[in-house]
């Protein structure tokens, strides 16, 4: 028997201004794996990420995240979730918005110096945020969300902007936070990316198109490529 | 909640307030200068400064917290950092109560800096007690901010916070005795005047100002405390953990 999943969706619905974003969504990500989700934009990906971490008012359908539901104050200390856009204080320094989260969530001081190291940002430890580059802002954006112990992380887009070293390191860390039973959902719009991953959701216009493993989506498709494999699913008419 | 999270928000906002020189100088200079060109246009009215003066030291708070605190709100609301903190093991009192703190200690500097160049620079003369006076004023820059944090959950953009100042504040100034005692308004600009919150601030000043301790006094503090109050549970529950 498998172990419980970290999330779960069951016909999740989504309706914004009398619009589906999402209609009836199900899938299951295991603990201690990395989820890439994928898709178009403007398919539903960061709807689904709000829901997961239980910001998104859901017209219906069951989402749970360690076996509670999406949003119980319980699961606050225990999922980190990175925005889109970076949210983080712009007039302060990269070290004085972690010291800030780091006290909400009742990190230790010492994990400051080391999200900082993990995510390259050691030499601009001290800069005032919105005087850093989009990618740096991301990252010190990613950094506020892996202080603290969480047991799983919502990151939407986080490695737009990146150069390809910094995506490498970070796919590297993701892999390592998996390792040690951290359960990962990445969304990204980068083909390669989705290589990395152990599981893949594709979501088009609010429907899961795949969820399957990166290899079962080649087997499938009969694509020599992941890229491929994408087109071919998305460019498929819809039912 | 937890003190020790709304102790880390009060030292984060003055973190982000220290940064912003321009707001630092909003806040502490432009009141002082304020008050002495109220000194030099009345110079040529004996005893209106005296008059007006002293409770002008508390309206300064109240309109200073009011702006800063909305348009600070605003961006918390717009840049995302709000949303990451409401899925954070924070009490949105522990948010509210850190605001407060942080904008409290900065509105009893303001004030007493206010009040150390009125009374001492440009020769104000109350009845009443000077500390008495920054007390008051101290509790109209909470109220001010208690009804920033609240009117920011209606704006969409800091331009819009803006035109809170001519259509909420302005009205309020009008009608709270400052200009015309209340006693001699059209009876409907009364009977509005009494369901507004600064007409009860400036009351107090204006007591305070006079030397008139008393139940009268005793009532206007209840009402901006009762305000101040209402304004941080109604602004608590624009405070939202799930939005559309």
């Amino acid at each position: 028997m498998s172990p419980s999943p970290a999330i779960s969706a069951r016909g999740l619905c989504v309706v914004r201004g009398g619009r589906a974003v999402l209609g009836e969504v199900s899938f299951d990500v295991a603990p201690g794996r990395v989820a890439g989700l994928l898709g178009p934009s403007g398919g539903g990906k960061t709807t689904l990420m709000r829901a997961i971490v239980g910001v998104q008012v859901v017209a219906g359908g069951d989402v749970r995240v360690l076996g509670e539901p999406a949003g119980a104050p319980s699961l606050r200390a225990r999922l980190g979730y990175v925005t889109q856009a970076p949210s983080v204080y712009l007039d302060l320094s990269v070290r004085e918005n972690l010291r800030y989260f780091a006290r909400i969530v009742g990190a230790p001081t010492g994990q400051i110096e080391q999200v900082i190291a993990t995510v390259g940002l050691e030499r601009h430890a001290d800069s005032v945020v919105s005087r850093l580059s989009g990618g740096e802002q991301a990252r010190a954006s990613l950094a506020t969300a892996l202080l603290g112990a969480p047991e799983v992380l919502v990151l939407d887009e986080p490695t737009v902007g990146l150069d390809p070293v910094l995506r490498r390191d970070l796919w590297t860390t993701f892999h390592e936070l998996a390792a040690t039973g951290v359960t990962l959902l990445v969304s990204s719009h980068v083909m390669d990316e989705a290589d990395r991953c152990d599981a893949l959701l594709l979501l088009r216009a609010g429907e899961l198109i795949a969820d399957e493993a990166p290899a079962a989506l080649r087997r499938r498709t009969g694509a020599a490529s992941l890229d491929e494999a994408f087109l071919r699913l998305v460019e498929e008419p819809e039912p | 909640m937890s003190p020790r999270i709304a102790a880390a928000t009060a030292a984060r906002v003055l973190t982000q307030l220290r940064r912003d020189r321009r707001t630092v100088a909003y806040l502490l200079v432009v009141p002082c200068v304020l008050i002495a060109l109220l000194k030099y246009v009345f110079s040529g009215r004996p005893g209106t400064f005296d008059h007006v003066g002293g409770p002008s030291l508390g309206l300064w708070s109240f309109i200073g917290m009011f702006l800063v605190t909305s348009v600070t709100m605003l961006r918390e609301r717009t840049t995302g950092t709000l949303e990451r903190l409401m899925t954070l093991p924070l009490a949105k009192l522990d948010l509210l109560l850190g605001y407060g703190a942080a904008f409290a200690l900065v509105a009893t500097v303001q004030a007493g800096l206010v009040s150390a160049v009125a009374f001492a620079l440009l020769g104000l003369n109350v009845v009443g007690s000077p500390w008495a006076l920054v007390a008051i004023a101290v509790g109209n820059a909470v109220l001010g901010m208690a009804l920033g944090l609240f009117v920011s959950a209606f704006a969409r953009t800091e331009f819009q916070t803006m035109q809170f100042m001519p259509a909420f504040v302005f009205p309020q100034l009008l009608l709270c005795g400052l200009f015309v005692p209340r006693a001699d308004m059209a009876p409907a600009l009364e009977a509005a005047s009494r369901v507004l919150p600064l007409t009860y601030a400036y009351d107090a000043l204006d007591r305070v100002a006079r030397g008139q301790a008393g139940g009268r006094l005793a009532v206007d503090v209840a009402v901006i405390a009762g305000a101040t109050v209402l304004a941080l549970v109604l602004g608590a529950t624009t405070l939202r953990r799930r939005t559309p």
